[in-house]
This record gives C-alpha cells, sequence and structure tokens, in this order.
C-alpha cells in the first residue's frame, strides 16, 4: 500500500536536547547554510512534503535552542535551490495579518512553481503577547476561510495584456472577498495573482476544527475513527504524526536515553524507537489507515540520513508531480469566483 | 575624504503605469525567474540593492480593479528570501508599512531575512494610513493620520530593541545552548505599540536591516533623521536635491548625528540611447505609452469620480460635471498637496484645454505628473550623475525601470561603464553587506 511521508525539519532535530548530538555547531541551527543542507537531502530522499516548525516565541526557554529563524522566510529561501519536494512552513493564525498570510503563502507558491504548503497553528498566551492581545481569538477557522477565499480572488487568466484595448488585466476578473468575520473583516482582492497551485495545500491538526486539504493526526488511541472523522469533515488526506529515534551506531534506546537525561522529550505524538526495518513495519501497518505520515526525526543529522538510506528505499512511495498538489493526488479547485461579478 | 561614490539600487514597484507592459520585449512581472535574472545582471552591474515597493490595496478606478496598468506583486519578504537562496552580494530591501503590521511580527520576519542572506536586508518604512488600505486588515483605518510617523517611530524604536535583544556571543552551545542572561525580553507598551517578546533571532552580519524612508513630510523627514540609514526621496532635481540634502544633514546634526551616517537615494527612470536625439524618441515613445488612450480617461475618471469610457480620448474634454468630492486613495497614495483642491484643479485643466485647444489625451499628457527620467547617451548621463555626486546633492539613485529586464540591461552595460570610467562607481564589492556596500559606518 503506498504511503506520503512528509518530515519536519526545524532546527536540529525534534527532541529538544537534538543540537547536542548533531556534532555540528551549536549555531548551526539558524544558519542558512545548513537549512539548505537538509531540506536537499529530504528531497533528494524522496520525501513529499518538508515542514518548517515556526512560533513566535523561541522553541526553548530553558537550556536548548533558544533561536529560530521565520518559517516563510526558510522554506522561500530553499525554493530557489529545490525542485520537487513540497515546503510548509508552520503559521499561526493569530500572531499575523490574515491579508499577509494569505500573501505570504501565495508568493512561496510562486516562487516554488507550485509546491508552497501552510501548518496551520494556534497560539498560547506568550505566542498572543507578541502582538499584545490576552487573547484567545478563537479564530482560526475564520483565519483559514479568509486566506481560501484570498487565494481565489485572482482567478488564473486574470492577466490579459490586451494591447488593443489597453488592458493589463480583466478586471472581471479580480475580485473583492469581502470577508466579514466575528472580529474581523477583510476587503481583497489579494495583492498577489493566483498561486499556480490555485490553492496551496493546507495542512492542521485534526483538532484544530479548520477546513484542511490533510489532517494531521496524533496521539495512539482512536486512530481510525478519528482518520474517519476527519474525511468525514472534509480533509482530502489524513497523515499520522510519529516521531522518530532509530538504531544508529548506539541502539535508538539508549540513544534516547541520553538525550532525555538532558531534557525529557514529552509530547503526545507515537513516538517510534528501534530498527529501520521496524519502522518499515509499522508505517506499513499505518497505511492501512493512513495516507500518509508525517516524520518528526529526533535528531535531524543522525535519524535523516537513516530515514533515507534505509527507510524510504523499503516503501511504496507515489512519484511526485509538478506541484504539491499534483504530488498528493490533489486536483487544483475551481476557482470560487469563477463567473462572479463582484 | 576619498573621491564620493554613486551607488545604485532598483526600485520595483511591481504596479503602476511606468512599466511599459505592451513592449513585447517585457518579461512576466509575476514568474520568480524574471527576479532572479535581475538579480543576477544587478550583482554583475555592481549594484548595491534590488527594492521591492509595497501597496496593501490593488488599486482600482470606480470600484473595479484598475485594468490598465501592471498590477499583482508577491509579499516581498517572501520574495526576497527566495532571492537570497539564489545570489551572493545584492542587498535586498523590502518596502513594508507601519500602520498594518504587527511590529513583532515583521520585526522577526526582516531580521530572518537579514540571517538568510548574511547581512543583506534593508526595510523601506512606510506609512500608508488610508481607511481604505485598512479595510485588508484586522483594525481597519485605525490610525489617524496625523500620528503615522508617531506609530512609524514607536514600531522602528521597538524593532531596533529587537533586533538587539541578543548578545553577541550569545551562543555558546556548552551546559546551555544560549548563554544565560544573554538574550533580552523586549516590552513594549507606549501608546501605539504593544508587544511582549523574547526575539528569536540573532543579530546578523551587519547587526541589523538597514532602514530606509521615504516619507517626504516634516514627519517624513523627522523620522529619517532620527533612524534612518537611507532616504529614498522624491527630490530628484538637482535644485530640489541640493536642498533637500542640507535639509536632511541639519535635521542629523539636531539628533547627534554625522553627515556621513546617512545615504541620500532619490528615485529616477533613465532612457538611454545611442544618440540623445535618439533616447528622447524613445522617452517621448514611453511618455505617450505611459498615458494611452484608455489611462487619459482613466485619469479623469479618477478625477470626475463618473464613467467616462463614452468620451473620445481624442476629442474635447468631457461636457458633464465632476462629482464634488475630494479624490479618494483607490489609485494609490495621494500626496498631501493634492488631497484638496479638485474642483479648482478641473476649472484650470478645462482654461489651458480651451485656451490651447487640447484633446483629452493631449491635456493628460501636458499635466500628468512626469516621474524624474535622465534621458540620454550613456556618457551624458555618466556626466551628470558625476556632477550630482561629487557636490554630494545625492549619494546615488534609486532607479524605476520602465522595461523589464531592458531597461536594467542597459543600466548594467552601457552606463556602468562610464561611471567606473569617471571614478564615482565601483569595480568590485569591497564588502559582503548592504551596510558594507552602502559605506555606511558600522553600529558599535
Ligand atoms: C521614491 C518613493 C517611493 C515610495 N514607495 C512606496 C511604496 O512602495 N509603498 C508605499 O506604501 N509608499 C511608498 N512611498 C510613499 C511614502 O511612504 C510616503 O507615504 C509618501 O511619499 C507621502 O509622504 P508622507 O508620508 O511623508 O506624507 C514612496 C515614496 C517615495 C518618495
Amino acid at each position: 500500500m503506498s504511503l506520503f511521508l512528509a518530515v519536519e525539519l526545524d532546527g536540529a532535530g525534534a527532541h529538544p536536547a537534538a543540537w547536542r548530538a548533531s556534532g555540528a555547531a551549536p549555531a548551526a541551527v539558524i544558519l542558512p547554510g545548513p537549512l539548505r543542507e537538509i531540506v536537499t537531502a529530504a528531497e533528494e530522499g524522496g520525501f513529499t512534503l518538508a515542514t518548517f516548525a515556526d512560533s513566535p516565541v523561541p522553541p526553548s526557554i530553558g537550556v536548548d535552542i533558544a533561536g529560530r529563524l521565520e518559517a516563510v522566510g526558510r522554506a522561500a529561501f530553499v525554493s530557489t535551490t529545490t525542485s520537487r519536494i513540497g515546503l510548509a512552513p508552520s503559521v499561526p493564525t493569530a500572531t499575523t495579518e490574515p491579508f499577509h498570510l494569505a500573501a505570504q503563502i501565495a508568493s512561496l507558491d510562486h516562487a516554488s512553481r507550485g509546491r508552497a504548503a501552510w501548518v496551520v497553528e494556534g497560539s498560547d498566551s506568550a505566542e498572543l503577547a507578541t502582538v499584545g492581545t490576552d487573547g484567545p481569538p478563537g479564530e482560526a477557522a475564520e483565519v483559514v476561510a479568509v486566506v481560501r477565499a484570498l487565494w481565489d480572488s485572482w482567478e488564473d487568466d486574470a492577466v490579459i495584456k490586451d494591447v488593443a484595448t489597453g488592458r493589463y488585466l480583466d478586471p472581471d476578473k479580480v475580485h473583492h472577498v469581502d470577508f466579514v468575520g466575528s472580529s474581523f473583516s477583510v476587503k481583497g482582492p489579494l495583492i498577489t495573482p493566483r498561486p499556480p497551485q490555485g490553492q496551496p495545500v493546507v495542512l492542521a491538526a485534526d483538532t484544530l476544527g479548520v477546513a484542511a486539504d490533510i489532517a494531521l493526526v496524533s496521539g495512539q488511541d482512536r486512530l481510525r475513527e478519528r482518520a474517519d472523522a476527519a474525511r468525514d469533515t472534509g480533509a482530502g488526506l489524513v497523515f499520522a504524526e510519529v516521531e522518530v529515534v532509530l538504531d544508529a551506531h548506539r541502539p535508538a534506546a539508549s540513544r534516547l536515553a541520553d538525550l532525555n537525561r538532558a531534557t525529557p522529550w514529552t509530547t503526545r505524538r507515537t513516538r517510534y524507537t528501534g530498527s529501520a526495518e521496524g519502522l518499515v513495519a509499522l508505517l506499513a501497518d499505518l497505511a492501512g489507515t493512513f495516507d500518509g505520515v508525517r516524520l518528526h526525526p529526533a535528531v535531524l543529522a543522525v535519524d535523516l540520513p537513516l530515514l533515507v538510506e534505509q527507510v524510504l528505499p523499503a516503501l511504496d512511495i507515489p512519484a511526485r508531480g509538478d506541484t504539491l498538489r499534483a504530488s498528493l493526488g490533489l486536483v487544483k479547485p475551481t476557482n470560487r469566483f469563477e463567473g462572479s461579478t463582484r | 575624504m576619498t573621491e564620493p561614490r554613486l551607488h545604485l539600487g532598483v526600485f520595483y514597484t511591481g504596479v503602476g503605469q511606468q512599466y511599459a507592459w505592451s513592449d513585447p520585449g517585457n518579461a512576466d512581472h509575476t514568474t520568480i525567474d524574471t527576479f532572479v535574472q535581475i538579480a543576477h545582471t544587478l550583482e554583475r552591474g555592481l549594484f548595491d540593492a534590488f527594492f521591492l515597493g509595497e501597496g496593501l490595496r490593488v488599486r482600482e478606478n470606480r470600484g473595479q480593479v484598475l485594468a490598465t496598468d501592471v498590477a499583482g506583486r508577491p509579499d516581498a519578504i517572501t520574495q526576497l528570501a527566495a532571492l537570497a537562496g539564489a545570489t551572493t552580494h545584492i542587498g535586498l530591501v523590502a518596502t513594508q508599512n507601519a500602520t498594518y503590521n504587527f511590529p513583532a511580527d515583521l520585526a522577526r520576519r526582516l531580521a530572518t531575512l537579514d540571517l538568510l542572506s548574511d547581512g543583506r536586508a534593508g526595510w523601506n518604512v512606510v506609512t500608508t494610513d488610508n481607511a481604505w488600505t485598512g479595510e485588508n486588515f484586522r483594525r481597519g483605518g485605525w490610525l489617524a493620520h496625523d500620528r503615522r510617523y508617531e506609530r512609524a517611530t514607536q514600531f522602528v524604536e521597538a524593532a531596533k530593541a529587537i533586533w538587539s535583544s541578543w548578545a553577541d556571543d550569545a551562543i555558546v552551545g556548552t551546559d546551555s545552548w544560549a548563554r544565560a542572561g544573554s538574550i533580552r525580553a523586549v516590552e513594549r507598551h507606549t501608546d501605539l505599540v504593544e508587544l511582549t517578546v523574547v526575539p528569536t533571532v540573532p543579530r546578523s552580519r551587519q547587526c541589523r536591516p538597514v532602514l530606509f524612508q521615504s516619507g517626504d513630510s516634516p514627519g517624513g523627514r523627522d523620522l529619517a533623521a532620527r533612524h534612518a540609514d537611507v532616504v529614498f526621496s522624491a527630490n530628484t532635481e538637482y535644485e530640489k536635491a541640493l536642498s533637500y540634502a542640507e535639509d536632511l544633514r541639519n535635521r542629523l546634526a539636531s539628533y547627534g548625528r554625522s553627515p556621513d551616517s546617512l545615504r541620500i537615494l532619490p528615485g529616477a527612470g533613465v532612457v538611454l540611447g545611442a544618440t540623445d536625439a535618439e533616447a528622447t524618441e524613445r522617452a517621448e515613445w514611453l511618455h505617450r505609452e505611459q498615458i494611452n488612450p484608455q489611462r487619459a480617461i482613466g485619469f479623469l475618471e479618477q478625477y470626475w469620480g463618473k464613467d467616462l469610457s463614452a468620451y473620445d480620448p481624442d476629442g474635447p474634454l468631457p461636457d458633464i460635471e465632476p462629482d464634488e468630492g475630494e479624490l479618494d486613495p483607490s489609485r494609490g497614495t495621494i500626496s498631501i498637496a493634492n488631497r484638496t483642491g479638485k474642483l479648482d484643479r478641473i476649472r484650470q485643466w478645462r482654461e489651458l484645454a480651451e485656451d490651447k485647444n487640447l484633446s483629452i489625451r493631449e491635456l493628460v499628457l501636458a499635466i500628468h505628473p512626469r516621474e524624474r527620467i535622465f534621458v540620454g547617451t550613456p556618457a551624458r548621463i555618466a556626466d551628470e550623475w558625476a556632477h550630482y555626486v561629487r557636490t554630494r546633492a545625492v549619494d546615488g539613485f534609486n532607479l524605476t525601470p520602465h522595461r523589464l529586464p531592458g531597461t536594467i540591461d542597459d543600466v548594467v552595460n552601457l552606463l556602468v561603464p562610464e561611471l567606473q570610467e569617471r571614478g564615482v562607481y565601483r569595480t568590485h564589492y569591497e564588502g559582503t553587506t548592504l551596510r558594507e556596500h552602502l559605506d555606511l559606518p558600522p553600529i558599535s
């Protein structure tokens, strides 16, 4: 059974103490050169999609990594040096303007020629304080709705360059969105022409309650039930979230024990610790319930090469297409404003 | 002091009638390839910077998007981050609005661009505050017009605090990733800025993004004198440039800054030709293209506030009366001088058209504010620019192309060698950061 594979590439890896085991200078996690190398490795390894976790506040306020570059910038930076892998920055809905967010992801889609995606994130109180509110705004679904409308606000063929009539664009094909939400409104149209994919791919945790193309399910319980529920609410695809620690020069369990001695790794995601073959078997099993899996390698410098060399070749991963939607078998949606005179 | 040198940038606004889009040699304005190619040409021409303009609402004509001009542009920082990955030297400057952004969010994105480009980022601070643009944002038109530079000043000060929150030796990687106490939380509770954040981006090779300012009002000039590293002005004519430079340098002194801590780069167009006559002919073609028949009607529609499509552009002025209301901002930011007095201006135009027997298009060709364009052979323009920079009227120019990439190719291939011959232009990049390109003093 085939399975799409996404990989999370933030910092030194998903484990908070990963920087101690990376064998690189500590500053490498915020430098563009190492970022480019890691994304290139993931692309060459065959991953469909790379995600870039983010937040307006530091990843760690303790002894671990305190630095991080903004994720849309990171994804855009590698857009011109990659050609097949999807690029999915995390962007919170509450701490940026929906209008800017829509333009940023649309621009990433133009720069990457149709490989942009957006991982929708909620915000906690420290994150909300960066924009001077104590929230919670509880409006993630509205932000996703208006961003999607803005992506449609230019029709694909709006630019006509008709010399005879002196029209660069056809004004009937660029639309106000007139979005009115519970606490804000947006007139539109977007400043950016329609992205090549029409709608860049939206990923979100199934618990966030937003209209996603890919629902992300983490945890161990009721997996099939939750996958079905996500599909029922409109998600085209459902991915499981899986953390990975692989046997390397030392057994995975003892690598993990060392890392946890430095900083305990406490999350609610499924975690796999063991051999590459065992992970292949787990993924094959998950393929019965899920369309894909997002892997969270504990230490990118160690676990990513092992995934590329020993795990991906043993799996049936669909070939990548010209755009991320094409790679994922998602059709380009019809523009909601087609034929509208608004 | 060494001979002053000219600094060149390209200002790509992404919209507007300056682009002669009907020229078949014009590249696509949306694809990234166009911009990667331009950035490479600018690096070959040893330019300081590539600038992207910004306007946060698509321009309209009577409630529909304006059809006659190039429109549609990317988010500037995202586009420039993509270009950072494809270039090695060129400075990357994003025009970003201080009214319709969250300070901590924008400061972080700009710092990110600065790290990704290894010290080549800049921010052109603009303040469009009109409620029409605000309709795209959470707070709508929330800011009183006369307070926009107070907001911008508080915003820039918050951004500077965020950009200096990391000690230079913060990242140690011993017991902890960062040295304890080496990253300061930033809190601002001023009347127009409210934030609490622990910043996540360290200083770049140039410390922080270079700050550009382009407003011309007293508030704009004051913000420039207080905080900007570069001003991007509309004072391009020699005499205007000279008195503007003097005014700014006086303002600098009042903030205790040295005259060398600010660069002045007015915007300018360039039309080159093998002979002066050929260049003049091209400039004429360009002007008539920019005011083509449809744009002539569109220009009057903005003033009349009415549908004038039934009028012949080669015929007399509309016989109907204009709307009473003043101009709205739906065609782009209106200068203070043009915000009132619309009906008086129309009356004067009617008189002019009658006196000189002008058609609609002839009138608009005569009255439409013409951007400052340098027209001539490369040698003539190089002489003129050398004079500007040797007399310190400017430190350089920010060029607005009319053809993409034609204007830029011409300047790099034909004009740059002439400037180099006159000793007023670099022959290689001496530094790597935008600050270094601009010969600005390092930040202590
Ligand atoms: C050369 C030049 C370029 C400008 N580019 C932009 C731009 O891209 N986006 C924008 O919103 N404003 C832009 N402005 C507008 C200024 O920010 C400013 O608002 C305007 O000149 C009016 O001046 P004032 O704000 O000091 O009254 C530009 C101004 C100049 C002189």
